[in-house]
């Protein structure tokens, strides 16, 4: 965690031994169709990583790929020093028993774009729910954890709400304080701001500042330019299963080299 | 609208305001509500009376035969095969939902077969179908299969009696119908459930049992509770093999007696009397389940109870409504 925030993470070959992601040549297609080709990724330890592109470029296929919700057809993604989801056996790698994949995912937090609480479950029994039953914490200790959770996404007196009484922004900090109970080593976010009116997004971009600014390493894909260009280290510019631009958010997104970038930069601001 | 936002007071203050805006509003008068109410109260005072009056109706009959040993024998039975039928069936309800939900083609197809063919006979034919088990094989043997390796054999008519084969028919039967309960109640709860149960580190048992599971039940409970009562009333079929429950009792009563009528209404008070105490529990699992879908649940009948005790009291007026909601079990 001692890593300094170096941001020339263009040439990813010389970064790839100290970064906590390492994404190399990752394929993935669905049927016929290519969603990944040849993407090559890494994140240092500490900083934050925002994936930007139009719907379809693959970015969400790609954070999925991640903490292994989707399978992919080549290539390696390491988290931590650790394939996630496949063994190596030569050249060739096989997938994982779920029970060794649910294992590498409790490491992984991840937030949704639809939140996905468990609506029977209170804000709290949510929080609680993977620390006392996969991770076998004790009760008492998981429950003062989540409320201190709860108090640090600004929701301590939600406690006993259930998620249909919340608003999409308290359901998404619930999702947040869910993800980071099992204190993870990475947080993925999958649009986390695209299901929620305007007025609520700003409280859900606040909590995930304050959380990279504690040091959490962070892959985003969000359309907040706004966001990525105040918190990210790194931006990413995906478009057809590729990488067009990667680099500080000052050169990608004040200065793209690339003429899709620069489209697709126009079309959101 | 002015006077919508008006501060309060502001009558007393507006001379003008208090004229032809001032006025009470009468809702509806609904007389026919009240013409319905009699008629329909006249025609089950007719009803009432024609049973009473009878002659060939005789309700000492009725009173005789509600405890008689046999009767109760009788119930206890169909308790019996409601209770194991329905708990069987239920769990090889979630194997085949299981099967129809993988993407094994062959479980798959089998799944389906089986849902196909107990779905579309009539129950009776399979009531009769395991009654003559003993026609099709005359031994049963416990063995491996396509071997000629046997441990044990029986006759079929020793091992299967009508008790037996009425509650084979019945569990399979039920079976095909529970899955298609179960499937629904799966199919029903959103995938970004599961995906965000796995993105915790939830294995897919854990995910099953504890995220997946109570959610379908929302949706399995009512569809269950009808099949629960179906299967108790369905028990009577089995008076064709001869299974000694509630109804076969009674017919064979009825059959030395001639008292037709009356044993037939002793068995239906019997029958009421069941399902009624069944949907009992059904109520409150239904609470249990629903916990977070609803802003507020309704009030159990004991809490209805306890509000009206409390209202006929003078008191304190009620508490305006709120969005707070109970919370079951904390």
């Amino acid at each position: 965690m001692n890593m300094s925030m170096t941001q020339t993470v263009a040439e990813p070959e010389a970064r790839h031994s100290e970064a906590l992601v390492q994404i190399r040549r990752v394929r993935k297609s669905f049927g016929a169709h290519e969603v990944l080709r040849d993407i090559s990724l890494s994140v240092p330890a500490g900083t934050v990583t925002v994936l930007l592109g139009p719907s379809g470029s693959g970015k969400s296929t790609l954070l999925r790929c991640v903490n292994h919700l989707e399978t992919i057809d080549g290539g390696r993604i390491i988290v931590d020093g650790e394939l996630i989801g496949y063994r190596q056996a030569g050249h060739k790698t096989h997938e994982m028993s779920p029970r060794q994949i649910a294992k590498q995912r409790q490491g992984i937090g991840m937030v949704f774009q639809r939140f996905n609480l468990f609506p029977h479950m209170t804000a709290l029994e949510n929080i609680m729910e993977a620390p006392v039953g996969v991770a076998g914490r004790p009760r008492a200790m998981a429950k003062s954890r989540a409320l201190e959770l709860l108090d640090r996404v600004g929701l301590a007196d939600f406690a006993g709400h259930y998620p249909a009484q919340l608003s999409g922004g308290q359901q998404q900090r619930i999702a947040i304080a869910r993800a980071l109970a099992m204190e993870p080593k990475l947080m993925l976010f999958d649009e986390p701001t695209s299901a929620l009116d305007p007025e609520l997004v700003g409280d859900v971009l606040d909590v995930m500042r304050e959380l990279a600014r504690e040091g959490m390493t962070m892959i985003v894909v969000t359309h907040e330019i706004g966001f990525a260009r105040g918190v990210a280290d790194q931006v990413v510019f995906m478009d057809g299963g590729v990488v067009v631009e990667a680099g500080p958010p000052q050169e990608v997104l004040d200065n793209p080299q690339r003429q899709r970038t620069r489209n697709f930069l126009e079309s959101v601001q | 609208m002015t006077s919508a936002t008006l501060p309060r007071g502001a009558a007393e203050t507006d001379p003008g305001f208090a004229t032809d805006d001032d006025v009470e509003a009468i809702p509806l008068r609904r007389p026919w509500r009240w013409i319905s109410a009699v008629v329909v109260l006249a025609l089950l005072a007719w009803f009432v009376s024609v049973i009473a009056t009878n002659p060939n109706l005789d309700f000492a009959t009725v009173g005789l035969f509600l405890f008689d040993p046999r009767i109760l024998e009788g119930v206890w039975l169909t308790i019996l095969i409601t209770v194991i039928s329905m708990a069987v069936s239920t769990i090889l309800a979630i194997v085949i939902a299981a099967m129809r939900l993988s993407s094994n083609p062959v479980l798959l197809s089998v799944a389906w077969f089986y849902v196909w063919a107990f779905r579309g006979t009539p129950v009776l034919v399979q009531i009769v179908l395991w009654g003559y088990l003993g026609l099709l094989f005359d031994q049963i043997r416990l063995g491996i299969p396509l071997t000629d390796v046997v441990f044990g054999s029986m006759d079929t008519n020793a091992l299967v009696t009508p008790f037996v084969a009425g509650l084979l028919a019945l569990t399979l039967n039920q079976a095909a119908y529970s899955s298609e309960i179960v499937r629904a109640g799966m199919m029903s709860v959103d995938e970004g459930q599961r995906e965000a149960a796995y993105s915790l580190g939830m294995s897919p048992l854990y995910t099953f049992r504890r995220v997946l599971l109570p959610q379908a039940m929302r949706v399995i409970i009512p569809p269950m509770g009808n099949e629960l009562i179906s299967m108790l009333k369905n028990t009577s079929l089995l008076s064709v093999i001869a299974v000694m429950e509630l109804y076969t009792q009674a017919s064979v009563i009825s059959s030395t007696n001639l008292k037709q009528v009356e044993l037939l209404i002793v068995v239906s008070i019997w029958y009421l009397f069941m399902t009624s105490v069944l949907s009992v529990p059904q109520y409150y699992l239904e609470r249990r389940f629903g916990r977070g879908s609803t802003r507020n649940l309704p009030p159990t009948p004991i809490q209805r109870l306890r509000k009206a005790l409390q209202s006929r009291k003078p008191g304190p007026a009620p508490a305006p409504p709120t969005n707070a909601v109970e919370v079951i079990g904390a």
